[in-house]
């Protein structure tokens, strides 16, 4: 059985903001709005301080609390692992925003533009009013993922079929794969390093996994 | 951009006093009717007191459907009773204003009255575990949540069903002991989940908040509710029985108020292990916002635009 994963390896991320812009630019979220975003910690005392940063989005957990209390079925959960919203069902009470503890939904009410009341070009292009008034986050860029069911082309290895975060990373801390599969990318990468999920002890068996350390 | 807020936990900002509106006027409303269920069994006529738990249900939810993203899609809530406790709550509800409205229609039928009261508890129930579900909120899903909810919402329901003292004072004591005992359940209840929440962990905005009612919940929405439940008990007295009875709904609906939209802090972010880089070492953990994974470390942290 597939189950799609991410796995970003802390070390290697700088907080570039690459794959929030990408990640911008492949879903046209709007103003104020990002299913990917990239956590900028200071911790520590002087002089032992550090900084870390932490690309975080929507988990794809495998017990998604979002399903579980969504009352119209909108919020599903696929065979592959992937979490989805299905826009025409939602009806926008935002329950699944408060289930969710990693701050990964977002509901906007109203058409919002970069520059002022007006859009521009692009906005209107990729204005898509289904969007409006109901649930919407990270999706590991589902079109592509489907994609290579038809393509053949493999996710996480192949960047048509690759999820528009990972494609961008400068850094190449953001990887994307099967986890189900001992042999993919993922896998072994999991294999050779240390790493946690964010919120394990709240059981809701993430789909995204740091990797902070050497085994 | 850089406010370090925006990686601690920040009070949810989905969920206002409309829906705050549905838990207490809901919430209350629901125990009324499994109380007026009770109070039936003496065979008095309790119309006004169906009609009132009614009106307060649907306003409840009139005022949580005005907050839906897609109102006129809102049927589609009845899609998912397998798991979902807001279409579970949504069900009864539909359940409950049938039953309710028969016993309106026909008062002989005691069967109805005695159905809607059940679904009142019910109601009353499914809000809790619509509360209890949400991991994304501290102060909601701690397991102590639950039983606070539900004996609020029972100490509302008795309060609301004082009034009948006046026009049956046979019901005093049963109604005056009712309240008393109720107010003492959920002052017992709150005093746990307050001490639980913060032996537990939680946000520490949350717990401030929670802690800014502590006092006048027990005094004012316990101490005095007691007192003047128990005055009207043994001085034969219906109006300071509605009295307390005003008292413990008011202070039970400013306690959901603050539950609600006040101490709704979200989880917010952690890391169990700061990531190895520069030094080669690692470091402790860190959960800004939160009491810290070692006390002594200080965190300050900021990201992109916030979500």
């Amino acid at each position: 059985m597939t189950r799609y994963a991410m796995v970003i390896d802390l070390r290697r991320c700088v907080g570039c903001q690459t794959c929030t812009a990408a990640c911008k630019s492949a879903n046209a979220t709007p103003p104020g709005v990002q299913w990917r975003r990239v956590l900028d910690i200071e911790s520590g005392e002087f002089p032992d301080v550090r900084r870390s940063f932490v690309p975080v989005s929507c988990m794809h957990c495998a017990n998604p609390p979002c399903e579980e209390v969504c009352p119209t079925t909108a919020t599903k959960k696929r065979a592959d692992g992937l979490v989805t919203i299905d826009y025409e069902l939602c009806i926008g009470c935002a329950n699944c925003v408060m289930a969710c503890p990693y701050e990964a939904r977002s509901i906007v009410h109203e058409n919002r533009y970069a520059y002022g009341k007006e859009p521009i070009a692009s906005e209107v292009a990729h204005c898509d009013p289904a969007r409006l008034g109901v649930a919407t986050k990270c999706t590991f860029c589902r079109d592509r993922i489907d994609q290579a069911a038809v393509t053949g082309q493999v996710p996480g290895v192949d960047p048509e079929v690759t999820p528009a975060c990972v494609n961008a990373c400068i850094s190449g801390a953001m990887h994307f794969g099967d986890v189900a599969d001992p042999g993919s990318n993922v896998s072994q990468l999991l294999a050779e390093t240390s790493h946690f999920r964010m919120h394990e002890e709240l059981g809701t068996d993430p789909a995204v996994y740091y990797i902070w350390n050497q085994p | 951009m850089n406010d370090p807020t925006h990686l601690a936990p920040r009070r949810q900002a989905n969920w206002d006093w409309r829906a705050a509106a549905n838990f207490i006027c809901g919430g209350s409303g629901g125990a009324l009717l499994l109380w007026t269920a009770c109070a039936a069994l003496s065979g008095a006529d309790l119309r006004a007191f169906v009609l009132a738990a009614l009106a307060l249900i649907g306003i409840g939810l009139t005022c949580v459907w005005f907050e839906l993203g897609r109102p006129w899609r809102a049927i589609n809530v009845l899609r998912h009773a397998a798991s979902s406790w807001m279409t579970r709550e949504a069900i009864v509800a539909g359940l409950l204003f049938c039953c309710g409205g028969i016993a309106l229609a026909a008062p002989k039928q005691h069967f109805a009255l005695g159905a809607s009261g059940v679904l009142g508890l019910a109601f009353l129930y499914s809000q809790a575990r619509i509360l209890a579900a949400n991991k994304g909120i501290p102060a909601w899903r701690h397991r102590r949540c639950l039983p606070l909810v539900l004996a609020t919402g029972l100490a509302e329901g008795a309060g609301l069903l004082t009034p009948l003292a006046l026009s049956n004072p046979s019901a005093l004591i049963f109604l005056s002991v009712l309240l008393t005992l109720l107010v003492a359940a959920r002052v017992l209840a709150w005093q746990r989940y307050l001490l639980a929440l913060q032996r537990d962990g939680a946000p520490v905005g949350a717990i401030a908040e929670l802690r800014a009612i502590d006092r006048g919940l027990i005094w004012t929405g316990g101490a005095i509710p007691i007192v003047l439940g128990l005055l009207a008990a043994v001085f034969a007295q219906p109006v300071v029985a509605m009295l307390a009875g005003a008292v413990v709904v008011f202070t039970g609906a400013r306690l959901k108020y603050t539950l609600i939209c006040r101490a709704s802090f979200i989880q917010g972010f952690a890391l169990p292990k700061v990531p190895v880089r520069g030094a080669g070492v690692t470091a402790p953990g860190i959960k800004p916002g939160w009491e810290s994974v070692q006390p002594n470390v200080r965190t300050r942290a900021r990201s992109s635009e916030p979500a």
